[in-house]
């Protein structure tokens, strides 16, 4: 097969769920010949478990994406049927968009993307061999023997790994329900030499909703405002078909008791770790007795499905007991479940041994994205995948890689955590990871990682002057306001109190007026300012919290500073931390078990002192005194 | 913590107590703003347009323009310093008083307490000391740094450390509430309202202040050297406190075992806080209150940096003398020999056989002989040498305060925030900040994830 130029290609991803179609994307868009391979070319991009994008935390992710040129937030902007801004009474850095998702559309636009898509070949084929020369990647085989080479490979393969799915006592072999795992691509990265470790994950059963009744639950509409992921005016659209809530009952609960023995958290079926966001009902049950009641959503898995997916039941037990489960909630008295929850078990290789670029460390070109790295989420593998596969790019064009920081990115709040931390469950990102989320806002992710898409060549030269066009007016705002104050007359005071607040007694700017949590930048500007016009709604938005929150602003920003010449401090990957004296024992081994890449990672692995670092900072500089 | 190069760092350049003058020596890119700030140069001179090299007399002032001390400035800008950074040392006069005040105020004012060696480090680091030097900075800073967590180890032992683990419980409990509020709001939880949150962290404010004063209150009694007096019954222990310490505080008998408690004095030499106990004698004895004087008097030996042994030199040495001194091995040890009015009976050869002294002197408490040799040595165990660490000691207090300081100020912050109504992202970044704080003190290094308390408290999962 070698030399066969058709099967020849710059890189080639393994998987075209989220992250892999993220890194395919983002490679051909690149100009790299690209080959995307999955196990089937009719399940592109799928959602095998609840039908949303976005929420708190994760919403920050598809924005961060798209900032920098990705397709997530596009694609969901496009086929979502619901659309709400969550946190909307609280600070802009925790607010967040949660879509409803049309999970048939979604494929369906990702797939059409793919194929439309310059240097981008789709095909069909499970991989079973990463082909290895001297250290590197240099191609796939797949199980039917046919050998596709390339310079970098991205492995996107989710829960596949020995996907083993359990229902009550039956299990079976599977990637995902009534699909195929792959079997051998796990034998084969365990021979290579990666550690792998299992975790597992559950979803729900659904329903046909027409067998449910409605009138006993409460609606849960969208914001009904125009929202969008997308910073790049793609075509959105402007649906709105409602969820429902509902709740489980004591009768509920004395049907999982009873049945207690048939759930894997008795029956011993699963003992592998699963996702503590996600419980099966039968765990809610057990942990938290005094409740009476669980919240069930009951959301729409398409605009002209039937299907209805039950957030917040999730069960894996036996498919009868499921039955008699779901008809005791209100308004699922004769629902009747179409397809039934399931738990799925599947290998995951342990993240510490990739690089920040997400290349392997073991093996060079090899890069991982996604569910197989141990996290969890649609959102989480996309921004993975975008990353494996810009830096791929990026490597085999000879450009320096792209880095997502703590400090920059909720990406790299991901990326750096799973590098650095044990993981216990499938990853799952909040914005409480990150440190500094009062700068790593949803309304800025275009402003801090434009410039990314820009020298990828992912985001045009137009788009990214928008963002400095805009970053320039704020600034200008903000000067206007600290330089124009007011005097406390009567007819300014008359002014203060119909815009809400109180009257001056002496004089102050409009910034410090501002400042006052009551009053909004659109009122103040409207009363003492004419031409407002010249900003519009973002630029208002994004002065507001610069004013309001100017302290909490300043202050992580200086401690993001702070920490900014240890984050620099390159580790070689073949440092020997046992030759190094005057760290603990402790630290040499934890340090030589995840081999961080900065001084920065090694402060955050647990047992690694503050002093450990200070002696490393030593050690480095007489190494090579290299700064990143 | 982590120590950062972007920080500028301040230390107490010479030992306490050894010179008539302290300095107090600021590094950093922020070292000459922070001078400026609380310097006062006579002649209307100004530091920030003061060449290298160059020295300032003036005065040092605190935040209400109070003259802190008279000092004289020098100035090194960078590169031509130590740090090849911007190095300002302040020369204070002697002792802890001013040199710890000035210390303060540099850290009100953007610098934080230098680490062990750090200055050496950044030396190293930047350039100024050679590559092959690595090992022995290294060294440097792994002693000091031990040696100062030892110190803060045993200066934090006890109520206080309770005290602030209490405190982060319950900081964690309000950052628990207010981050679930923030990241499972699809979740449909019921978290505490901010009222009960505010009075919780008022709570949390109220404790720390009180941290804060007994910190200040108590601060000479924890700075101070403990110095305890030991000796069997009966030589004369409390004589000698009284002669040290010029008062009429133990009670003076020739009965044996009448000093049952402890008495504590405290003697200023140079400016160092000496705290002189005067323990119990110790016999074999059935009575049981003498018994817990014994106990408690074994139990000051531990603490103790100096221990002055008296024995009687009227008298040849007994098997208690030999018991006690079983005691002291392991501590710095002036052998006193009382009585020296009386006829001398005691071998010292044979005592110094057994035990090596750092001095032995001959005093009669009661008509107040050698009290001032015996000062001497006292003063040389502690200053001398092999002394005993009061810089790192005063540090740990000036660190303790500090951070204390600093995280009340961020609790107030947080209590401000929910007054005002601010959602809860803010009032919980300032908690954060608090709660790492205090975790500076007791030196924890596992940092305990809010998540997992999440996890533990609300039904998570819709």
């Amino acid at each position: 097969m070698r030399g066969n130029t058709n099967n020849t290609f710059d890189i080639i991803v393994v998987g075209a769920g989220h992250a892999g179609c993220e890194a395919a994307l983002a490679t051909a868009r690149m100009g790299l010949k690209t080959l995307i391979l999955t196990i089937n070319v009719d399940k592109i991009a799928l959602m095998p478990c609840n039908p949303s994008i976005g929420g708190i935390g994760k919403s920050q992710l598809v924005r961060e994406i798209d900032a920098m040129g990705g397709q997530m937030g596009k694609t969901a902007d496009k086929t979502f049927i619901q659309i709400k801004n969550l946190n909307s009474s609280k600070g802009p850095a925790v607010q967040a968009l949660r879509t409803q998702i049309d999970k048939k559309e979604y494929e369906i636009e990702m797939k059409k993307t793919l194929e439309n898509t310059a240097n981008l070949t789709l095909r069909q084929g499970t991989v079973s061999e990463i082909i290895i020369e001297d250290g590197n990647a240099v191609g796939v085989k797949t199980e039917s023997g046919v050998i596709f080479k390339a310079r970098s490979v991205v492995v996107t393969s989710g829960t596949f790994l020995r996907g083993r799915i359990i229902i009550g006592d039956k299990d079976y072999p599977a990637g995902r329900m009534g699909e195929y795992p792959a079997m051998r691509l796990s034998e084969n990265l365990l021979n290579i030499g990666f550690k792998i470790d299992r975790f597992q994950t559950a979803t729900p059963p659904r329903v046909d909703g027409r067998t449910v009744d409605f009138s006993k639950t409460s609606i849960q509409n969208g914001s009904g405002e125009s929202l969008r992921f997308s910073f790049w005016d793609a075509p959105g659209n402007n649906n709105n078909i409602p969820c429902h809530l509902t709740y489980t009952n004591e009768l509920t609960h004395k049907i999982i008791a009873e049945n207690i023995r048939y759930s894997p958290i008795k029956s011993g079926m699963v003992d592998t770790h699963g996702p503590r966001h996600c419980p099966s009902i039968d765990r809610k049950v057990i942990n938290f007795p005094e409740k009476t009641r669980h919240p069930v959503f009951i959301e729409p898995e398409g605009a002209l499905s039937n299907e209805m997916y039950l957030q917040g039941l999730t069960t894996s037990m036996p498919a009868l007991i499921q039955q008699k489960i779901v008809n005791t909630v209100d308004g699922l008295e004769d629902a009747r479940i179409v397809r039934p929850g399931y738990a799925v078990e599947y290998d995951y290789i342990i993240p510490d041994q990739l690089n920040f670029t997400l290349e392997s460390k073991l093996i060079g070109n090899l890069y991982f994205a996604g569910q197989i790295n141990g996290t969890s989420g649609y959102e989480e593998a996309a921004a993975q995948g975008f990353i494996a596969g810009v830096n791929a790019a990026q490597k085999i064009r000879g450009n320096r890689p792209i880095i997502m920081t703590r400090e920059n990115s909720y990406i790299g709040v991901m990326i750096d955590d799973l590098l650095t931390k044990e993981l216990i469950e499938p990853y799952r990102m909040y914005t409480s990871r990150a440190e500094y989320r009062l700068l790593l806002r949803s309304d800025n992710a275009d402003v801090r990682l434009s410039k990314f898409g820009l020298k990828l060549g992912l985001i045009t030269k137009e788009q990214f002057a928008g963002v400095q066009l805009r970053e320039e007016k704020v600034k200008e705002l903000i000067s206007f306001l600290k330089s124009n104050g007011l005097n406390p007359g009567h007819k300014t005071n008359q002014k203060l109190i119909s815009v809400g607040t109180k009257p001056l007694d002496k004089p102050n700017t409009l910034y410090q007026i501002l400042k006052r949590p009551e009053v909004s930048i659109s009122r103040l500007m409207r009363e003492f300012y004419n031409g407002q016009d010249r900003y519009d709604e973002k630029v208002f938005a994004r002065t507001e919290m610069m004013v309001k929150y100017e302290g909490y602003i300043n202050r992580q920003v200086a401690e993001a500073k702070k920490l900014e010449g240890i984050e620099k401090y390159i580790i070689p990957l073949d440092l020997d931390y046992y030759k190094i004296m005057g760290i603990t024992y402790e630290a040499r081994e934890k340090l030589s078990n995840k081999r961080p890449n900065t001084l920065g990672q090694a402060s955050r692995i647990a047992g690694v002192s503050p002093v450990d670092i200070s002696v490393l900072s030593i050690i480095l500089k007489k190494k090579s005194g290299k700064q990143l | 913590m982590i120590e950062s190069m972007e920080e500028t760092i301040v230390a107490i350049g010479t030992r306490p107590g050894e010179s008539a003058i302290g300095i107090v020596r600021i590094s950093g890119k922020e070292a000459i703003n922070i001078a400026d700030k609380i310097f006062r140069p006579k002649k209307n001179l100004n530091i920030r347009k003061t060449g290298s090299y160059r020295m300032l007399y003036g005065h040092v002032i605190d935040s209400n323009e109070k003259i802190i001390d008279e000092v004289i400035v020098s100035l090194m800008r960078k590169p031509g310093s130590y740090t090849r950074e911007d190095v300002v040392e302040i020369n204070c006069h002697g002792g802890i008083a001013a040199t710890t005040k000035v210390l303060e105020l540099c850290t009100l004012n953007g610098s934080r307490l230098a680490e062990p060696g750090e200055f050496t480090k950044r030396a190293f680091l930047n350039g100024r000391i050679d590559l092959s030097q690595a090992e022995s900075v290294i060294d440097m800073v792994r002693s000091k740094t031990e040696q100062c967590m030892k110190i803060a180890a045993a200066n934090i032992a006890g109520g206080i450390k309770e005290k602030i683990y209490e405190l982060k419980k319950m900081m964690m409990e309000i950052m628990v509430q207010l981050e679930t509020a923030v990241d499972f709001i699809e979740e449909d939880l019921e978290t505490t309202k901010y009222g009960i949150l505010c009075k919780n962290a008022e709570k949390i404010l109220s404790e720390i202040s009180k941290l804060i004063k007994d910190e200040e209150r108590g601060e000479i009694l924890k700075n101070g050297i403990k110095i305890a007096i030991v000796g069997k019954t009966n030589v004369g222990k409390s004589s000698l406190l009284n002669v040290l310490s010029r008062k009429d505080k133990a009670i003076v008998t020739d009965i044996p075992g009448t000093t049952r408690d402890p008495v504590e004095e405290i003697l200023y030499v140079e400016g160092i806080p000496l705290i002189l106990i005067d323990t119990a004698g110790i016999r074999k004895s059935r009575n049981t209150i003498e018994k817990i004087g014994v106990e408690r008097s074994l139990l000051h030996i531990n603490e103790a940096d100096l221990i002055i042994f008296v024995i009687d030199g009227s008298r040849k040495i007994s098997s208690v003398d030999l018991e006690i001194m079983k005691k002291l091995k392991e501590k710095k040890t002036i052998l006193c020999i009382n009585k020296n009015d009386l006829v001398k009976r005691i071998d010292e050869g044979e005592i110094e056989d057994i035990q090596k002294f750092i001095n032995v002197v001959h005093v009669s408490a009661l008509k107040d002989q050698g009290i001032d040799m015996l000062e001497k040595s006292i003063k040389k165990a502690i200053f001398g040498d092999s002394g005993i660490n009061i810089e790192e000691r005063i540090i740990v207090n000036t660190r303790h305060k500090d951070i204390l300081k600093k995280a009340k100020k961020a609790i107030k912050d947080s209590i401000f925030a929910m007054k005002m109504g601010i959602s809860e992202e803010f009032p919980s970044s300032d908690l954060k900040i608090a709660y790492d704080l205090l975790g500076e003190i007791t030196g924890e290094t596992i940092k305990e994830n809010i998540l997992d308390n999440i996890f533990k408290e609300f039904c998570i999962g819709k």
